[in-house]
């Protein structure tokens, strides 16, 4: 059937078997099994199992050291200790409190950076003006630390919700509208034509180029955003605020209570795992192109 | 179904690309007719200026002076759709939604889409992969899903840029059989840009060789074989062979031109 040639035959068409001396059907089975079994874990199992022991064993090593008195323990409690201190303050409320006022800060902060930033974004890859008028722009003020502005902040907004918002939404804002202008910029011009000559208007060109062409870059933008976000929060709660975990940790260095500074810290690094994993759901669904890559 | 195919108007064409090294003359005062309904096959060496011919009868390049026109487009019909040199369906899109790009593009409803595009699928062969994405498909089936998408767009012309250059010797011609059924019943006109001469006389009613830059007209053929053809019984027929040396003798000495 000539329709079929331009498929490619399939792995177990191309490599054979002609070699096999018995009948096929008693030897296919077994054959099949048998290099799975010889190698228990495939590479990406193992590199799972991997990357949970190693901060295990860094984790082990401490406690060690720790209590053996090669490490200060003001300063280095072992993990053991900072563990009844995370339960505690979970028993407590505490924790949980001071999570959720930062994350509730971390998301809307980023809600309101990335979303303009996805749209100027947008706007400066499709036209060479808007680029033109605003890649100085970005250039000059992306790389003032973003730390330098909480007093400027904390002057305009206030010592209210506002002030950490704005914060976090301007870490948020640079990663986003970088990445989203050159993500458009790397469509490779055929996809344009296509656009062009099927007679997509202004919007459709948005939609249905700019926008799906770009997400994979727009997501890398997002994680980044989501990391600084993190990073701003705890700044900008250190400084202007009486919640939070960036006043949990500022606050235990002022009572001088060292575990639970590292059930801030500890705090803090799940919620940028859980964050990262988050997104990287939302790109598995957003981006269903890219799965098998 | 034939639908009344619109004049494709190309007089005193010229197109001057400027660079570093002064003014690039890709077309030169190039007037062609091209029968409406008619698969009209332009041949040239690399960079003689037949991609932008087609460029410019697509509306994505301006000529410099003279005319390249499609007249038609009647009603909501678009007057042509291209079929691109290289990859350009969208990674993005799945397989039916890359056909339905163009009904999709002028508004056509939803129900009246999804028919159409499941028409055009099973004319190409790929009813099954409806909803594979492209990474998942060879490059024959990309470029079967980029003449899905153009035929279905329903224009009166279709532009095709050397569409199967980048393919093996079996699925090129595999595809060429194809296209050649598929377009038998549109009575759509077809401009077909190839360097390939086996390829030109396979597909075409008339063959316009073009020299290399700038881009004129050397010569025209008529291929005298009757539809509907077949692409490889057609290399046995007598007179094939000659034709396809005749238009080599008129290519070679712009190949050697070009080398030189």
């Amino acid at each position: 059937m000539p329709t079929k040639l331009d498929t490619p035959p399939t792995a177990r068409e191309a490599t054979g078997d002609a070699t096999v001396p018995r009948p096929p059907a008693e030897t296919s089975a077994p054959r099949a099994e048998r290099p799975r079994a010889r190698r228990r874990f495939s590479p990406q199992a193992r590199d799972r199992v991997l990357a949970v022991l190693s901060p295990l064993a860094l984790l082990v090593l401490w406690e060690l050291a720790s209590r053996a008195g090669v490490l200060d323990d003001r300063f280095f409690p072992p993990p053991t200790e900072i563990a009844s201190t995370f339960v505690e303050l979970a028993k407590s409320g505490e924790l949980w409190s001071n999570t959720w006022i930062s994350v509730r800060r971390v998301l809307l902060g980023l809600a309101l950076g990335a979303t303009p930033a996805l749209i100027i974004g947008l706007a400066m890859g499709l036209y060479r003006p808007v680029r033109a008028v605003l890649d100085p722009l970005v250039a000059a003020t992306y790389p003032i630390p973003k730390s330098a502005i909480v007093p400027l902040l904390l002057l305009i907004f206030g010592l209210g919700e506002m002030s950490k918002i704005v914060m976090v939404a301007i870490g948020a804002f640079f990663p986003v509208v970088i990445n989203t202008s050159a993500g458009v910029q790397e469509i490779p011009p055929i996809y344009r034509d296509v656009g062009r000559n099927y007679g997509a208007s202004r919007w459709q060109t948005f939609r249905t180029i700019a926008l799906p062409g770009a997400a994979p870059l727009i997501m890398t933008g997002l994680k980044l955003a989501v990391g600084l976000g993190l990073i701003l929060i705890v700044i900008a709660e250190m400084i202007g605020a009486k919640s939070g975990l960036g006043f949990m940790i500022w606050n235990a260095w002022q009572i001088f209570a060292v575990p639970t500074m590292y059930v801030g810290l500890i705090t803090i690094s799940i919620l940028g795992v859980l964050f990262t994993l988050a997104l990287t759901e939302l790109e598995r669904v957003l981006i269903p192109w890219r799965r098998a890559r | 179904m034939t639908v009344a195919a619109p004049e494709i108007r190309i007089e005193g064409l010229v197109k001057e690309f400027p660079t570093k090294r002064g003014v690039v003359t890709a077309v030169d005062h190039l007037s062609v007719t091209i029968e409406p309904g008619s698969f009209f096959v332009v041949v040239g060496p690399s960079g003689c200026g037949k991609s932008t011919l087609l460029r410019m009868l697509a509306g994505l390049e301006e000529p410099t002076a003279g005319i390249a026109e499609l007249q038609g487009g009647s009603g909501d019909r678009p007057a042509n759709a291209m079929v691109f040199q290289g990859e350009s369906i969208f990674p993005w899109m799945t397989v039916s939604d890359n056909a339905a790009y163009g009904l999709r593009m002028r508004r056509v409803p939803a129900r009246e889409r999804r028919e159409v595009v499941s028409e055009w699928l099973d004319k190409t062969g790929l009813s099954e992969f409806a909803d594979a994405y492209p990474h998942q498909l060879s490059g024959g089936m990309k470029q079967r899903v980029a003449l899905a998408r153009a035929f279905a767009n329903d224009a009166d012309v279709l532009l095709m840029d050397e569409p199967f250059s980048a393919l093996d010797e079996l699925t090129k011609t595999v595809l060429q059989q194809e296209l050649l059924r598929i377009w038998s019943d549109t009575g759509k006109t077809v401009v077909f840009i190839t360097h390939s001469v086996d390829e030109a006389v396979a597909l075409g009613d008339k063959i316009m060789v073009m020299s290399a830059r700038p881009g004129r007209q050397k010569a025209m053929f008529d291929v005298p074989f009757e539809r509907p053809r077949d692409v490889l019984e057609l290399r046995k027929r007598p007179g094939y062979g000659e034709l396809v040396y005749e238009i080599w003798e008129s290519l070679r000495s712009e190949v050697d031109g070009g080398e030189r």
